[in-house]
């Protein structure tokens, strides 16, 4: 069975200093990767790389079979990039975004049901409700997840994801790994790019990490994780002891969502 | 009054002036979504400011070539300049983070300093650019009723045909390429709608108002609307009305029809904010709005098994 993704000998260079140096990563169907590795060590470059939103210099990849380029099912292809804010210059609803998720190389006007379909993935990330809202009136947490959305729409063979629970509070992050436990069950490919495996480790089979733009780690994720996941209970306790702290529940309750 | 109305219909010249002048209000906005969204809402002025010298320029041929008149090819020089300014600008913004800005301020004045050079040598003075400058609706052609409804109609067809992958492409450049979309066919499809639209305004509004009629219906528009699809159809709306209000008014006191267009739209615009501002204080004020977004969250987390 061909590899989901085939990255040989990748080499990318950004503004004169190279960032990865002879990469190789496989990632085989239905396989759940965690990418890691501290900040600038290559990971999310190596993500953008791999679908083509940065150029590479030597190499090649090969996304679900074809040279990355036009032969690429790229309808299959999901991703999901680093969290940007969701909302734009012109104000456009949930919906509006997802619905441009269901575009791709061949397809430059949205297919019949396209609208119902972004609904279902909207309701698949627990936005069900917010469709019509505008997304300068989401949380971060919630455009985060307006993103993933946009992602799932095409019902992805291969799942690319930048950082998506950076930020994003346990309860949201436990959700999100309840989502892509789902798809994993459905046979989809994940490669995620984490800072930490929290929520998410339970999910992980293979982690790959990087430092200074090279793979030092190939193989079951390292052991340090317990150590890596504490601090995020740690990070969320905090706020869960904001409630008795302020005399309105709902309130409290608010302030524990503003940190997504 | 209603006689006046009736009159100022079954005038041919004013009939063709209200003809064109409803079509760019229906189309300038259009446009103008996506830059408004892409935040390069000042790219109109920068290819409103080229068009000139292609006037100019086409303006100095066709007194070479001995054509009468001699602007028989200012338009079609306006076109062509203005498609070569748009797409080397979003080539420049392409090219990465040096200086969108710079590149648009050396097309506003190089395509100024163009146009009044290239006029001068072909014999003309800068009175003939005026009309450019300030738009000349009350001189239109049928065949020039015939090249806006054309254009319109091809605006109309890519910015709201493709409206979908603009809006991608717009929004999140980044995504767009990852899901293997033509971007760059993508942007330079809009540049180049955005030179012919710019084109096409010019004569209602002049070069130097171009850019406000493609973005303050936009700018307005969005003040009352949420989703991509109704500020669009908003803006469209109100330039239509502005452009056709401005124009009749022109018809009874003789005042500038650009500019008359361009203070009521943004007329329009302090209505807008005003409405906003009064529904935030009414409509805010309600506990009910933060409840549904905390409700959901905390129901996605609980079940098991979604």
């Amino acid at each position: 069975m061909t590899p989901a993704v085939q990255a040989a000998g990748l080499g990318v260079s950004l503004g004169g200093s190279r960032i990865l140096h002879d990469v190789d990563l496989t990632v085989h169907d239905g396989e759940v990767v965690a990418l890691l590795g501290p900040n600038g060590s290559g990971k999310s470059t190596l993500v953008r790389a791999l679908v083509g939103v940065v150029p590479h210099d030597r190499g090649q990849i090969h996304l679900l079979g074809a040279p990355l380029g036009p032969k690429v099912a790229w309808d299959r292809v999901g991703y999901v990039p680093q969290r940007i804010s969701a909302a734009t210059g012109v104000p456009s609803t949930a919906r509006d975004v997802v619905v441009s998720g269901t575009l791709h190389r061949r397809r430059l006007v949205p297919p019949r049901g396209a609208r119902r379909r972004a609904d279902q993935a909207l309701a698949d990330v627990g936005l069900a409700d917010l469709a019509g809202r505008p997304v300068s009136e989401l949380s971060g947490g919630q455009q985060q997840r307006v993103l993933i959305a946009r992602a799932l729409v095409r019902q992805p063979r291969l799942l690319l994801l930048d950082e998506p629970v950076a930020g994003v509070d346990l309860p949201s992050q436990e959700a999100f790994a309840r989502t892509l436990a789902a798809l994993a069950g459905q046979g989809t490919t994940i490669l995620v790019v984490l800072h930490e495996l929290g929520a998410l480790a339970g999910l992980v089979a293979r982690a790959v990490a990087l430092r200074h733009g090279r793979v030092v780690h190939d193989g079951p994720p390292p052991p340090a994780r317990d150590e890596h996941a504490r601090p995020g209970h740690d990070h969320v306790h905090p706020h869960e002891g904001d409630h008795p702290t302020t005399a309105d529940g709902d309130f409290s309750a608010t302030l524990r969502w503003r940190s997504t | 009054m209603i006689d006046e109305l009736v009159w100022m219909f079954t005038d041919p010249l004013m009939r063709r002036a209200l003809v064109v002048a409803a079509l760019v209000g229906l189309t300038a906005p259009v446009i103008g979504t996506y830059l408004v969204q892409r935040r390069l809402a000042l790219l109109g002025d920068g290819i409103g400011h080229v068009a000139l010298t292609g006037v100019a320029a086409g303006w100095l041929v066709g007194s070479v070539a001995g054509l009468t008149p001699h602007d028989a090819l200012a338009i079609p020089g306006a076109v062509i300049a203005a498609i070569i300014g748009a797409v080397t600008i979003e080539l420049v913004r392409e090219r990465g983070r040096t200086g969108g800005d710079v590149a648009l301020a050396l097309l506003f004045y190089g395509g100024i300093a163009g146009g009044v050079l290239i006029i001068s040598l072909a014999g003309g003075t800068n009175a003939n650019l005026v009309g450019y400058l300030f738009g000349s609706i009350s001189t239109v052609t049928s065949s020039d009723v015939w090249t806006t409804a054309l254009l319109s109609v091809l605006v109309l067809t890519v910015g709201v045909g493709l409206r979908t992958a603009l809006f991608a492409v717009c929004h999140d450049e980044e995504f767009a390429r990852a899901a293997g979309m033509p971007v760059r066919v993508l942007n330079i499809t809009i540049a180049v709608v955005a030179a012919l639209t710019v084109t096409v305004a010019m004569r209602v509004v002049g070069v130097l108002l171009v850019s406000a009629l493609m973005i303050v219906p936009v700018a307005a528009a969005q003040m009352v609307t949420s989703s991509f699809r109704r500020t669009m159809t908003t803006a469209m709306g109100i330039g239509v009305v502005v452009c056709l209000t401005g124009l009749s008014v022109t018809y009874w006191h003789d005042v500038s029809p650009g500019a008359t267009i361009v203070v009521l739209a943004i007329g329009v615009y302090a209505a807008a904010a005003g409405v906003r501002g009064l529904r935030g204080r009414l409509g805010r004020r309600t506990p009910g709005d933060p409840h549904p977004h905390l409700a959901d969250d905390v129901q996605i987390a609980a079940p098991g098994g979604r």
